[in-house]
Formats: C-alpha cells, structure tokens, sequence
C-alpha cells in the first residue's frame, strides 16, 4: 500500500503534495530522540508532534509520511520544510489510536 | 598479517571533508546539518544502512548544541575505512559525562519537552549507532563529541 491510498483510505488531509511511497509500517511517538531512533524507513509517523524538529527527524530516518492527529495544525513553515523534504504530511481530527486501529484495519502490520 | 596490510594506506586516504556550523538556539534550524550530511553520503553511494546509523547521530549531535551549546563545527571526515565525526562546541560543559550518557537522564527546559526532546536518549543514541564513540568535555568551555562507522565491516 502507498502512502497516497493510506490517506484516501482513512479519510486524511493532505496538507502538502503526497508522492506514491510503499508504506512499510507504523511508527507512533511524540517523542523526537525516539522518533529518529526506532521509526524504520518507510513507516508511516502518527504524532501530535508539529515542530519542524520531527519533519527533520522523520526526513532523516526515510518515513514515508507523517499523520498529525487530534486536529493539531503544523505551521506553514513546517509543511514548507516537509514539502522540500518530500515527507507527506496528513492532518485529522482522530485521535492517535484511533488512527492506530484504521491502520490496523486498512491491513498495516 | 597485519591491520596495515589488511586495510592498507589506501584506508586512511581522505575521500571527503567539510565543516559544518551549527548555531546554539537555532530550533528553526535544527537537522539541517544532519540533512546535508545525508545528502554528501548519498552522493558518495554510502551503504544507506550506515547513512541511516550516522544520520541518526548527527541529529542527536546537532540538536544538543542548539540545546544547550552557543556554537559548534561538525567536521565530517570520510576516508575509505570508516565516516568520522567531530562535533566540537563552545557552551557550557557536562559536569558528570557518566550521568549524562544515562539513558533517561535529562537536563532539558519545558520548552525543549514540548518540542519532543528530553527523553535522556540524545548520547545513548549517538554511542549506540556509532563504532567508535568518545566525549570530552570541560565545565564552561565546551564538549567534544568523536564518533565514527566503520566502512569495511
């Protein structure tokens, strides 16, 4: 599955242009050392996290694009450095587990 | 036969340098050094696992002098046996570099934990992506972080 149809599929909006990448995986954490530390490449990143710090991160380690749940709005700025960056990033008003339990069922292991 | 003739001179060959400056304070900036190291190791067709081990200590690196340091060069030294960093900073210091290495121990202001650092993994994650690790640090002058993977294992 690519990041595109995970987005149609769980009803995300896209805040910047989304490329066709292989989804590997999920990563979830608000937290940035573990971000860069244990997200694989390709997974995707649900946070509540929207500093430009973990678009850094997340470039860095090849995410394939990052969920921002609870409605939180990353700055313009921030999605300006994600679109160079090329890392997708989705917004939501679903909470990070209930994003969780789509992924599950939209066949993300 | 010896390390010499294993590896040869041709190992300790410079392939690459730059230097790179990192402001204290620059969370607008921060991993922006850590991207265009990335990008110099892609250029020079590094194994993408070894970019991804490096990278992750670049940015552990590099967020903790904008954290805690005023300034700080990354001197990224490529040769053919092994990638070495040097991050060298003028800040304050670590008074107890044991402590700090803790894996949970942090330092960090309510501003940087709400900016999702002050995990106390910044220097565990560095030692533990890295094949050589060494810190140096003196009380109100700075610290010295080396580190370095090895392209021949």
């Amino acid at each position: 599955m690519t990041i595109r149809e995970v987005g149609e599929k769980l009803g995300l909006e896209p805040l910047t242009t989304v490329p066709e990448k292989v989804v590997t995986g999920v990563y979830i954490s608000d937290m940035v050392s573990d971000v860069i530390a244990n997200a694989k490449a390709g997974n995707v990143l649900v946070t509540i996290q929207v500093h430009n710090n973990v678009i850094a991160a997340a470039n860095l380690v090849d995410v394939a694009g990052i969920v921002v749940t609870r409605g939180r709005r990353p700055a313009d700025e921030m999605l300006a450095l994600a679109g160079k960056a090329g890392v997708p990033v989705f917004a939501t008003a679903m909470d990070t587990w209930q994003v969780a339990t789509r992924l599950f069922e939209a066949g993300i292991r | 036969m010896t390390d010499e003739t294993l590896a040869g001179p041709a190992a300790d060959e410079i392939l690459y340098r730059e230097t790179f400056h990192v402001r204290g304070g620059d969370f607008e900036h921060g991993g922006d050094v850590a991207t265009r190291v990335k990008a110099v190791l892609r250029e020079l067709s590094i194994d993408p696992r070894l970019i991804r081990r490096l990278s992750i200590a670049n940015f552990e690196a590099e967020m903790n002098v904008i954290m805690y340091a005023d300034e700080a060069t990354l001197d990224l030294v490529v040769r053919s046996a092994e990638i070495e960093v040097a991050v060298a900073d003028r800040g304050p210091g670590i008074p107890d570099i044991g402590l700090a290495m803790q894996e949970g121990w942090s330092t960090a202001t309510a501003e940087m934990r709400a900016r999702g650092f002050g995990a106390g993994m910044g220097l565990p994650n560095i030692r533990r992506n890295t094949d050589r690790f060494a810190i140096e640090s003196t009380v109100g002058r700075g610290t010295t972080l080396r580190y370095a993977v090895s392209l021949t294992a």
